[in-house]
């Protein structure tokens, strides 16, 4: 276990767990971020503008981090083709909005109010993802 | 004040992402690939992700009034049945984070992060938000009565 890195994961998970908080406690809404890829994709409904604002902040906190402590950026690291790019982009896309949540809005948000849809959810999409990283990495 | 209080907390859960080291791909998979504990290069950080969110907001859930902070109502899911678009959307969600590694917040992170890599995070991103427009589109057929709330 040589890259695990247990207290940068445990302070990123406090925030954030005080960032989905703030989000519920201030503007009475989940934090999740699926969720709001749709609201953008709807300007007309209700929920556009706070979904937005989340959004823009989420880049202007993650290029922060960057500049104040670029200790903390690992690098982007992306492998896979351009088709499994797509596949792989219209499969989260697509099925994160069938399912009404993803890692934040079931996992983050959905855990703690133990959701029993949220439950599911989570424990079907860990399971398809580690049986995918399998295939990919230790059968094809 | 909601629209600041509501980039303050994408804000701090970008960095959350950063912190944490989510943003980078190649982390996820390696705490996907549970085949990683026999050979050493297991990664648990995602779980003490959960591990430091989840008492975060399991005690906001106690302390949360009769209404937002910034007025209106709360607009919570209600939990309700297991069905169908649920399993298979969160089977598909997982496919594909398996793929790449990017679920949905990171990759948004990635966009402003991955200078080097950026053409294949728009590329995924532009995807991604194809999809999401394609269940937007195609959500009549799976939803039948039921009444979607806000989406989570």
């Amino acid at each position: 276990m040589q890259n695990f890195t247990p207290v940068a994961g445990l302070v990123g998970g406090i925030l954030i767990g005080l960032a989905s908080a703030l989000y519920l406690l201030a503007n009475g809404r989940i934090a999740g971020i699926s969720g709001m890829l749709e609201s953008i994709l709807r300007p007309t409904r209700p929920g556009f503008g706070l979904a937005a604002t989340f959004l823009i902040g989420l880049m202007l906190g993650g290029l922060a981090t960057a500049w104040f402590a670029p200790g903390q950026l690992q690098p982007t690291l992306i492998r896979g083709s351009m088709a499994t790019l797509i596949g792989a982009g219209l499969l989260v896309g697509f099925g994160t909005r069938m399912a009404n949540g993803c890692t934040s809005g079931h996992g983050v948000c959905g855990l703690p109010r133990l959701s029993r849809r949220s439950i599911a959810a989570t424990g079907i999409f860990m399971a398809t993802a580690m049986a995918t990283v399998f295939v990919m990495r230790h059968v094809l | 004040m909601p629209f600041l209080l509501a980039l303050l907390a994408g804000v701090v859960f970008g960095a959350g992402l950063v912190v944490s080291g989510m943003s980078n791909p190649k982390k996820v998979l390696d705490f996907l690939d549970l085949a990683g504990m026999r050979s050493g290069t297991w990664d648990p950080s995602l779980l003490m992700v959960f591990v430091g969110a989840l008492p975060v907001m399991f005690i906001a859930y106690r302390l949360k009034g009769a209404a937002p902070l910034t007025g209106g109502t709360f607009e919570i899911p209600a939990d309700g049945a297991i069905d169908r678009p649920l399993v298979a959307g969160s089977a598909m969600f997982g496919i594909g984070w398996g793929l790449v590694g990017f679920c949905p917040g990171p990759a948004v992170v990635a966009l402003a992060l991955a200078a080097s890599n950026l053409s294949a995070v728009v590329v995924f991103v532009a995807a991604m938000l194809t999809g999401v427009w394609l269940a937007i589109v195609l959500r009549g057929s799976w939803s039948g009565s039921k009444t979607v709330t806000v989406p989570v």
